[in-house]
This record gives C-alpha cells, sequence and structure tokens, in this order.
C-alpha cells in the first residue's frame, strides 16, 4: 500500500531528527499522538501538534505518560495508527502499558529519545542506557522489536519501518533515538507518497460470526477488527484463549505468551537489519548503533590507516536482536568492539551470540556526551593485537 | 418451582440476555454482590435509550468491577488498572461516533487512576462513567479504598480507617463533569433512568453506585449480607435531587444521599477542539470524523 499523501510533506528538508521522526510517523500514515512533555523529545509532539490539524487527525497532551502509553492504545482499537513520544523517566512510567500493547498485540510506536539516567539523570544530554528497558522493561515474557536510527533521515525512514512492523506483526514497537540523533539538524529528504510503502492494518474480512479475535494466522498473527464495527469483540489484559475471553490457566498461558515471542523470534531473519562494511575479511568488527556509530565510523577509519583490517556492523534492528548474523561473524572476526553510550548494555548481547567464538570488547559510557575516537580507536587496535 | 419452570422453558428467556455473553456466564462475583445489578440496569439503559449497540464500547480497568467489560456484547475492553479513562481517551478521540462508557471501581477511578478522571472531566471529554463504589478494594481482598469511611474495618486497617474519605461527586462536579448522580443498588429503576440519561447527553457524565460487597466490606464490618444490605440502604438512602455536591459526604452508617446533583451543558472536548482549530485555521483545517488507519 502507498502511503496517503495527506501527510507526506515531499521535498528536501534540513530538520532535526526530532522533527524528521514526527513527518516519519505522518507519512506512515500515524493520525494520533498522545503525549507528556520531556526532553530532549518533545520537538517531536510539537510539530505533531501544528502539523495534524491540517493533515486530518488529533493531537492530546494528556495528564502523564501513562495516560498518554494508554491513550494511544485506545486510539488504535478505534481505528487509527498511533504513537507517543517520551524519554527515560516517562519511558519508566510507560512500562505497564508496553506490556499491555504486547500481549492484547496492539500495533503502535513508543518513541524513546535518550537521555542520561537514571531518574532525572541528564535532562539534556545524550545516552543509549535504556536499550535494555526497552527489551525487558514491562513485566512477563514478551518479545519485542526496537530500531535505532543514527541520522535525522534515519529517523524518517525508520519511523515509517517501525509503524510498518507494528503492523505486520501486531507489536508496539521501540523507536530508539539518542539526544543528539534527536537534535542534529540535516538534510532530510523526503520521497513521493506513492514511493512509500505502508504495511496496512491486518482487518479481519470475515464476518462477525465467524470471527475470533486471538486466532492466529499462519505466522502467528491474528487478524484485527476496530470498534465500532459491529464484531461486539473482547480484548483484555488477562491471559486469554482465541476468542479473546480471560482464562487463566497454565495450558492456555503457555499457548498465548509462546505464541506471542514466537511471532517475533520465528522472523529474526526477517527482522535483522544491519548496516556492514568490510566484514568479510575483517580481524575487528565494531558494532554500535545510533549517533555512536557516527563517532566509530572515525574510529574505524583511524584502524584501518594503521593496516588493521576492521568492519563495521551498525545494528539498526536492536531487537529481535541479531542473534544469527552476529554468530556468523564471530566464526570470521577475531573480535568484536562493542562502543555504546551505556555501560555494556549492547555488547553482553553481542558476547553471548558470539558464544565464544571471538572476543567482545566493551566500550563504555556513562552518559552525558560521545565517545572520542580515540577511546574506540584504542579498543580496536588493543583487539588486534 | 414457577420461576425455574419459567427459565427452562426456552420460549422465555431473560431481555437482558442479549446484551451478555452468555456464553461466559457464570460470572465471578459473590452471591449477594450488587456489581450484577448495576449491569442489570444498564442493560436495561440500552434498551431504553435505544442506542445503536454497534457504536457503543465500554472500557473497564482492573478490579471485581472491571470485569463488567467481558461480560457485556458490545466492543469491549478490559484494560489496565487505573486507566480505563485515557484509554476510552484515545478510543473517543480516533472515532467520535463511538458512544464510550467507562465501567470501573472506586479504587480503580479515584486512586490510581484519580488523576485522570479529572482530567477528563476537565476536558469535558464525552464519555460516560460509571463507577460501582463497593467502599473497598474488592478483587484484591478487602483493603483500603480512598472512599472507606472512618472506622470501617479493612484487612489493611485492621482498627478502623482513619483517613478520610474522598466524596466522589463532589469530585467529579468540581472537575467540571457535565452531569453527577449517585443511586444506591436499591434504587435500580432511578439508576437505569440516570444511566438511559447518559447515554443520550453530550459531555463527561459520572455516575456512582453505592453497592454491597458482602463478602468484605458488609462481612467484615458485621453488617449481613446482599439483602440486608438493601434494606439498609432504603432506610439510610434519601433522595434530594439538586443537593450541593459538598453535602455527598458518606459516613460508616450515616444518611446516603442519592439523586441527580448535576445536569449541566458545556461544550465537550471535540467541539472545543474543532471550534479553535477551524477559527485559527480556516480552510487549512482537516476536520475528520473517524481516524481510519492508512
Ligand atoms: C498497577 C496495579 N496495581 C495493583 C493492582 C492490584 N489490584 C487489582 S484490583 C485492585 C483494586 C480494585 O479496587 P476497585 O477499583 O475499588 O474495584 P473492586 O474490586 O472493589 O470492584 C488492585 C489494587 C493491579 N492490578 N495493577
Ligand atoms: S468480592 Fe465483593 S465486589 Fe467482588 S464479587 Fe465478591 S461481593 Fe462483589
Amino acid at each position: 500500500m502507498q502511503a496517503d499523501p495527506r501527510g507526506v510533506l515531499t521535498g528536501v528538508h534540513f530538520i532535526d531528527g526530532d522533527h524528521a521522526c514526527c513527518e516519519g510517523a505522518l507519512a506512515a500514515g500515524a493520525r494520533f499522538a498522545a503525549g507528556y512533555p520531556i526532553t530532549p523529545s518533545t520537538e517531536v509532539v510539537e510539530r505533531f501538534a501544528a502539523r495534524i490539524p491540517t493533515v486530518g487527525g488529533t493531537f492530546i497532551q494528556m495528564e502523564d505518560e501513562l495516560a498518554a502509553s494508554i491513550a494511544i492504545l485506545g486510539a488504535v482499537w478505534g481505528g487509527a495508527k498511533a504513537f507517543t513520544v517520551t524519554s527515560g523517566p516517562g519511558f519508566s512510567l510507560m512500562m505497564e502499558h508496553i506490556g499491555f500493547a504486547a500481549m492484547t498485540e496492539t500495533p503502535c510506536v513508543f518513541v524513546n529519545v535518550q537521555r542520561g539516567g537514571p531518574s532525572t539523570g541528564l535532562p539534556t544530554l545524550p545516552a543509549q542506557a535504556d536499550m535494555m528497558q526497552a527489551r525487558w522493561g514491562s513485566h512477563g515474557d514478551y518479545e519485542i522489536i526496537a530500531l535505532s536510527p543514527n541520522s535525522p533521515q534515519e529517523c524518517f525512514d525508520l519511523t515509517i519501518k517501525a509503524f510498518n512492523l507494528a503492523e505486520q506483526y501486531r507489536t508496539p514497537v521501540m523507536f530508539m533515538m539518542d539526544e543528539c540523533v534527536g537534535h542534529m539538524t540535516e538534510k532530510v529528504v523526503i520521497p513521493r507518497p506513492e514511493d512509500i510503502e505502508i504495511y496496512p492494518r491486518r482487518l479481519t474480512r470475515k464476518p462477525p460470526s465467524e470471527y475470533k479475535p486471538y486466532e492466529p494466522a499462519e505466522d502467528l498473527v491474528p487478524e484485527m477488527a476496530h470498534a465500532g464495527n459491529g464484531y461486539r469483540f473482547h480484548v483484555t489484559g488477562l491471559t486469554h484463549d482465541e476468542r479473546g475471553y480471560p482464562a487463566m490457566n497454565a495450558a492456555t498461558q503457555d499457548r498465548l505468551v509462546r505464541r506471542l515471542k514466537e511471532k517475533i523470534r520465528a522472523a529474526e531473519d526477517r527482522l535483522t537489519f544491519v548496516d556492514e562494511d568490510g566484514v568479510e575479511d575483517a580481524q575487528v568488527i565494531v558494532v554500535s548503533y545510533g549517533i555512536t556509530s557516527r563517532v566509530a565510523e572515525r574510529a574505524i577509519e583511524m584502524a584501518r590507516q594503521k593496516g588493521v583490517k576492521t568492519g563495521r556492523c551498525r545494528l539498526i534492528g536492536i531487537w529481535p536482536f541479531p542473534e544469527k548474523r552476529i554468530r556468523a561473524l564471530a566464526q570470521r572476526a577475531r573480535a568484536f568492539v562493542v562502543p555504546e553510550i551505556n555501560l555494556g548494555q549492547i555488547a553482553r548481547e553481542v558476547e553471548r551470540a558470539a558464544g565464544g567464538h571471538a572476543r567482545t570488547i566493551s566500550v563504555t559510557h556513562a552518559g552525558g556526551g560521545v565517545h572520542r575516537p580515540e577511546d574506540i580507536f584504542e579498543a580496536i587496535m588493543e583487539a588486534a593485537r | 418451582m414457577s420461576a425455574l419452570l419459567e427459565v427452562t422453558n426456552p420460549e422465555v428467556t431473560n431481555p437482558v440476555e442479549p446484551f451478555l455473553r452468555m456464553e461466559r456466564i457464570p460470572h465471578i462475583w459473590c452471591p449477594g454482590c450488587g456489581i450484577g445489578t448495576t449491569v442489570n440496569c444498564f442493560t436495561r439503559a440500552l434498551i431504553e435509550s435505544k442506542v445503536d449497540l454497534d457504536r457503543v464500547a465500554i472500557v473497564s480497568g482492573i478490579g471485581c468491577s472491571g470485569r463488567v467489560a467481558g461480560y457485556l456484547r458490545l466492543d469491549s475492553f478490559h484494560t489496565t488498572h487505573g486507566r480505563a479513562i485515557p484509554f476510552a481517551t484515545g478510543l473517543k478521540l480516533a472515532n467520535p461516533s463511538l458512544n464510550v462508557v467507562v465501567y470501573s471501581g472506586d479504587g480503580d477511578l479515584f486512586a490510581i487512576g484519580g488523576n485522570h478522571l479529572i482530567h477528563a472531566a476537565r476536558r469535558n471529554l464525552d464519555i460516560k462513567v460509571i463507577c460501582i463504589n463497593n467502599l473497598i478494594y474488592a478483587m484484591t481482598g478487602g483493603q483500603t479504598a480512598p472512599t472507606t469511611p472512618g472506622e470501617a474495618i479493612t484487612t489493611t486497617a485492621p482498627y478502623g480507617c482513619y483517613e478520610p474519605a474522598f466524596n466522589l461527586c463532589a469530585l467529579a462536579d468540581s472537575a467540571g463533569a457535565s452531569y453527577v448522580a449517585r443511586w444506591t443498588t436499591y434504587h435500580v429503576r432511578q439508576l437505569t433512568k440516570s444511566m438511559s440519561e447518559v447515554m443520550r447527553k453530550r459531555g463527561f457524565c459520572f455516575i456512582e453506585i453505592i453497592s454491597p460487597c458482602p463478602t468484605l466490606y458488609q462481612r467484615r464490618n458485621k453488617m449481613g449480607d446482599g439483602l440486608d444490605t438493601m434494606k439498609y440502604y432504603k432506610q439510610k438512602s434519601k433522595v434530594r435531587h439538586g443537593a450541593p455536591t459538598s453535602e455527598l459526604a458518606i459516613t460508616k452508617d450515616g444518611e446516603i444521599v442519592v439523586g441527580k446533583f448535576v445536569d449541566r451543558d458545556r461544550p465537550d472536548y471535540l467541539e472545543l477542539m474543532r471550534s479553535r482549530l477551524s477559527e485559527q485555521l480556516g480552510d487549512r483545517y482537516v476536520e475528520t470524523e473517524n481516524l481510519v488507519c492508512s
């Protein structure tokens, strides 16, 4: 399906990542947003509030992030594509509804423009320390999809992808930006609507009498209905059967929770989004994401100049973690260097996926700035030794 | 015996049956619980108000009262504890043609969800909030609620509650609700009429229903069973339509004022939004009815 032209601001723009993210959401068909102001993410909804009345849709500033994160879910069941935007403290408040969205298979997007934490931390300065929270923050077992852009252009492109994946897999998608990418201004090219591919909502065509809201299709994803169309369906966060009715027993729980996990895990190959360069014969591979990948680029150049065969594996999709890809790379390279603006969250995943076939060197940063390229360079040189 | 015969006669069905998910019956509520009585009134209000049932959506939070959504044959959403109102907000704004009813408990709507209630009332969002006030947290086993009257015994106030309680109607009124009423489960006709009225009224409407929880509240406070509570409500309640909501506080064994207290017209959230945006943006404003996703 093609994008609805009303939401697409075709042209060449000079905007920051937050604004580009908003344009991506509009191009993807988002017509409802709910938010609560928080630096450094607020520009996304400020732009949405300004733009949406002329596109056709609604923005509401809710009383807190608990409200914002469930208002979007109500809007989705009412028929809209919807998202919310926040940063660390607000993201913490949204966790219960990420789980509710996963359990009820509500397609939606949560944008987190990461700042330093824990707690109020560094409101105006960058971090990438919510990566594990994005994966595991809500209680119970579930699987999640998370993307991480490294430029305003990607904030646009990948926001559309985030909405498309949310619809395809009927899951909340975490859009994990960081303060630098959010506030960095660059050229952003917005294509024509007919060149933007949109994954349509998986609405049922069955008559109400035959429709079972949680009966999985072949790819384990059930079809949706919207309120008001005569289906009279039930949605609950309780463990439920295929009719959507509560069924609180171990057998139903087993079937449901394993399916929620499996519908995403089984699609790992299709959900592996990496940007690689020079990995084929690399001694050392730098694995990074978000703003850190751009700092790492300089370090990779420096190492190559010193004659170290250095590869780049930039993670665009963070969750589900591209385990197979990292495992394959671990067979070739001697070591992974993993710089990130946290104390080693994704490094541990890389190490786990490498399974002892390659060394993993974590290059940490507690937040408030970006790495010095030299620090990453030194880690590469150490790894090559 | 004749009642039994009637039930087993396939020709005779209960008029509320078509509104219920009969395949989910028996329900979870205890004998003597007031929640079922309110559901009965609500289904009758659906009949009386002649609303299009395909356009009624019901949203509940978590609690014994929160289970109502699951039993009604409507589009129904059993959300998270305290968040029925913000869910309903998104649902209503995405599809304004829906008649959105929030049906939940006093703890859900006024403790964990209290902030959302006052903001939805302030916005005058066009949703109907039906609050079952059993004066306690029932689902979790009888703990203190923000509505528990002084001296009442709960599992977390074993020596009697000493916190002042909320007056729900006063709170809804002062936050801006367009309609505020209170009944008990003894007042089935009046309650049905109020429910029927709000289904046809625009704006934020609030109905409080004082309802027995014989298993936890009444038992622990030695107030008898469901039937005793009906007699108690009959004896203690006093109809005072239009009474100032500040005079509606509930005590452990004092008078229960019931009636319709507020019925006013204020522009609702969507009207305010539309008039402001069209005034400011003129032709550039794209007014949409349903936000159908593309
Ligand atoms: C976030 C969260 N906290 C606590 C609970 C546990 N809990 C479930 S129902 C409930 C209280 C319900 O009280 P009320 O809304 O008055 O409904 P009632 O059961 O009395 O009808 C609580 C505390 C929960 N489900 N979620
Ligand atoms: S515990 Fe109380 S409120 Fe819950 S079903 Fe039983 S009587 Fe009703």
